[in-house]
């Protein structure tokens, strides 16, 4: 057997597991894997902070359906991996993190820059391993991406201590087999109970008001064909989450675009009036769902998810089906073929009301000439990209603009954090996007609160000459929270307000980026256009926007989808805002 | 069709509030019963008690867990351990005919040979057994069930305790009664 030092079998298994480019940064304990990175003929990324690295790998994954890796060193490099691992986790993203941690003899002594990472990452990955011997360490690592891959994926952390890096040892990369047998307990259902999906395709062709709820579990399993398929073959509207988008084509009339708690008025209706709701890959979060006791009170519900755990978890379902969501619509589709579809005639008068509804009822904002209206800047971004580009989002008000107001028509096409809701995520996120996919142009839309969060990584992305544009949705306000402070707190804007800013061009140009700026929408397209141009760095444009613009629809926290707050022109009359219901 | 009217609420499962007694076998790992009361205590379930220890094959342990909760509560809590990677089998087996064991240790008073008598009487009657003596006290070693356990402790309780320790509750399916396939079965 071939003989080698810890560093060089972790390189070794990437290179086995096909792992093309990695991100992180160094430090004592992970030393000796970075040395041996430093021959490996893959792309090494050098972060500016560990969380960035983490939300890089993290877009990768997103945008190409690979598993990301990232690469920290033991203590304040691991806790720094904290906030990404559990993006990543709550989302359900495959990420391989590879910690350094302080030699064996070390541990638990509070040895300098020791942390118990395994511990600390427990809650927050869908499985961690400490390498106690360096025999476990080719197998450990092969385990961690088939855990994160496989299944409902999830970010996978492996802590190995310095001096297992260090020695050399015997070894050999354990085969597939070896390593499925290796996790005796770990059997992810792919195949759906037949029985079930029998009975769901009667429910569906019984059923004169269905709805197709599609999540991120649609995207993750790759399954945007057939779930387009089942949704042109059954003529069933489909509405998406924020993390299900692209998974249904939003141009499509089929298509109720988000639904929840910043969803349109005719997907929230829509799934309000259903008597059938189809979930595939979804998870009946509570930003979806709003007040429980009135989500769909009318609809029997088929459920379609890797995860048994997240059936019936909030919402009792009548047809669960665990299982590969592609591999399920599938049967389901063959199922449904099977018989003619005489009964799509029955559902001439719902799709007819849900005409109605978006007629009545469209996505829409006050348009102006003299303020740049945030809404406005994503619609123009949408048509010089023609709905072509990767979009990547912080979170707050811009990133509901940013679902909303941007037509998605592939899978992986918008990235966000929809499960944590972390900010500071989109700009790396873009990143880690446009180096695993060159071929696209890479938006990160942003918030002047989240960028800022991870802004030293600007000077990543211009090392790299990553060309990721970003355009910064800047109303000088933590925005969200000032609209629920507007909304629910009597407008007093506790702490929201973001005085001092740095002038986002030059930080920009500091960094060694091209920086822009609006202020007027007479010069949105014009920068847009000059943006579009530059394809050897980043480009920031810095969008000053209309300070106090609200995100609506919304349905408030906790309560229905009868209590939707509008915008007049949504509500389809012309006095102020006010509530329905 | 109305757009905003109510159409009825959307029916609720009822909470029936029940004991139930979860047997888990794990791959005996390093952590992993750090993962597993890690999973209780970060989703809020509540513990009655858990048991661990190695079984006769060396790499499996095996857990009983004796849990409160409602049904969604219970199904949850099944899923979610068997989510675990290390998790082999996880069986509900309130419902099943099964053998429930739990040891205790009691130091109790001794005040004179009367309350000697006494104790020793109740041991006998609880099939309990003295293990030690001094002066003042005598230990008690129990098993049982957890009602056994507790009335035997409600009786003693007058003597005075002085110190105790449970082990939490052990289980086991009854092999005479499981002829059937069980409800809450994953594997074999
Ligand atoms: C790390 C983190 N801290 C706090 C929050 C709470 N939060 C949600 S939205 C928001 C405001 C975001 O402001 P900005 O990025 O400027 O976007 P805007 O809403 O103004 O578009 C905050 C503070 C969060 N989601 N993430």
């Amino acid at each position: 057997m071939e003989k080698k030092r810890g560093a060089d079998i972790v390189v070794d298994v990437l290179l086995h597991e096909g792992v093309d480019t990695i991100f992180g940064l160094p430090g004592g304990a992970i030393m000796e894997v970075y040395d041996a990175l430093f021959d490996a003929p893959f792309k090494n990324v050098l972060t500016r902070h560990e969380q960035a690295a983490c939300h890089m790998a993290d877009g990768y994954a997103r945008a190409t359906g690979k598993v990301g890796v990232v690469i920290a060193t033991s203590g304040p490099g691991a806790t720094n991996l904290v906030t990404g691992l559990a993006t990543a986790y709550m989302d359900s993203i495959p990420l391989v993190a590879i910690t350094g941690q302080v030699p064996r003899h070390y541990i638990g002594t509070d040895a300098f820059q020791e942390a118990d990472v395994i511990g600390i990452t427990r809650p927050i990955t869908k499985h961690n391993f400490l390498v106690t011997d360096i025999k476990d360490l080719p197998l450990i690592l092969r385990q961690a991406f088939y855990i994160a891959r496989t299944g409902r994926p999830g970010p996978v952390l492996v802590d190995i201590p310095k001096d297992i890096t260090q020695q050399v040892s015997e070894y050999y990369i354990p085969s597939d087999e070896e390593v499925k047998e290796s996790l005796p307990g770990y059997n992810p259902h792919v195949e759906g109970n037949p029985v079930q999906i029998k009975k769901a395709a009667e429910l569906i062709r019984k059923a004169t008001r269905p709805v197709l709820y599609v999540g991120g579990g649609a995207i993750l399993a790759d399954a945007a064909e057939e779930v387009t398929k089942l949704a042109r073959l059954t003529k069933i509207p489909v509405t998406t989450t924020n993390m299900g988008k692209g998974a249904f084509p939003e141009t499509d009339p089929l298509s109720l675009h988000m639904l929840g708690m910043h969803g349109t008025y005719y997907a929230n209706m829509a799934v309000y009036h259903s008597d059938l709701l189809i979930a595939v890959g979804a998870r009946f979060d509570d930003r979806v769902t709003g007040k429980i006791s009135e989500f769909a009170p009318e609809a029997k519900i088929i459920h379609i998810d890797i995860d048994p755990a997240s059936i019936s978890k909030t919402i009792t379902v009548d047809v669960p089906i665990v299982g590969d969501v592609k591999n399920v619509l599938q049967k389901l589709i063959k199922e449904l073929e099977e018989k003619p579809v005489e009964w799509v005639a029955a559902r001439e008068n719902w799709l007819k009301q849900i005409q109605e509804w978006k007629e009545k009822h469209p996505l829409s904002y006050r348009k102006s000439d003299k303020i740049i209206k945030p809404q406005y800047v994503i619609e123009e971004i949408y048509n010089i990209t023609n709905g072509d580009a990767i979009i990547s989002a912080g979170v707050g008000q811009h990133q509901m603009w940013a679902a909303m107001f941007y037509k998605y028509s592939y899978p992986r096409q918008f990235l966000n954090s929809g499960g944590l809701g972390t900010m500071g995520f989109g700009f790396p996120a873009a990143v880690g996007a446009k180096i695993g996919r060159p071929d696209k142009t890479v938006f990160a839309i942003e918030g002047d609160g989240s960028f800022i969060m991870n802004v030293q990584d600007l000077a990543t992305a211009v090392q790299y000459r990553v060309p990721v544009k970003i355009a910064i949705i800047n109303n000088g306000f933590l925005g969200m929270v000032r609209q629920w402070q507007q909304f629910f707190y009597d407008s007093r804007y506790a702490s929201v307000c973001l005085s001092v800013q740095p002038d986002f061009v030059k930080l920009a140009e500091s960094f060694g980026a091209v920086g822009l700026r609006a202020t007027k929408p007479s010069e949105v397209k014009e920068v847009l256009a000059k943006a579009m141009e530059i394809n050897d760095r980043p480009v920031l444009i810095d969008f000053v926007v209309d300070r106090e613009e609200n995100v609506l629809p919304m349905v408030p926290a906790g309560k229905s989808y009868r209590e939707m707050i509008l915008t007049p022109k949504q509500k389809g009359e012309a006095e102020t805002m006010y509530l329905v219901g | 069709m109305s757009e905003i009217k109510v159409i009825k609420e959307r029916p609720q499962p009822e909470k029936k509030i029940g004991r139930h007694v979860i047997t888990v076998k794990v791959q005996h790992n390093f952590g992993v019963l750090a993962r597993i009361t890690g999973l209780f205590a970060g989703r809020g379930y509540n513990i009655e008690s858990l048991t661990v220890g190695r079984t006769h094959e060396p790499h499996i342990a095996r857990i009983t867990i004796v849990v409160e909760g409602d049904e969604r509560v219970i199904e949850q809590i099944i899923k979610q351990l068997r989510k675990l990677i290390e998790t082999l089998r996880v069986r509900d087996i309130t419902d099943i005919p099964h053998i429930e064991r739990e040891l205790a240790l009691i130091k109790i008073h001794t005040e004179n040979d009367r309350t000697r008598d006494e104790i020793m009487r109740l041991v006998n009657i609880f099939r309990a057994k003295v293990v030690d003596v001094s002066t003042d006290t005598y230990t008690v070693e129990i098993t049982g069930d957890e009602d056994k356990i507790e009335a035997f402790i409600s009786l003693i309780k007058p003597f005075g305790i002085k110190e105790m320790a449970r082990t939490g509750t052990l289980a086991m399916v009854r092999e005479s009664a499981t002829s059937k396939i069980l409800p809450g079965e994953r594997f074999d």
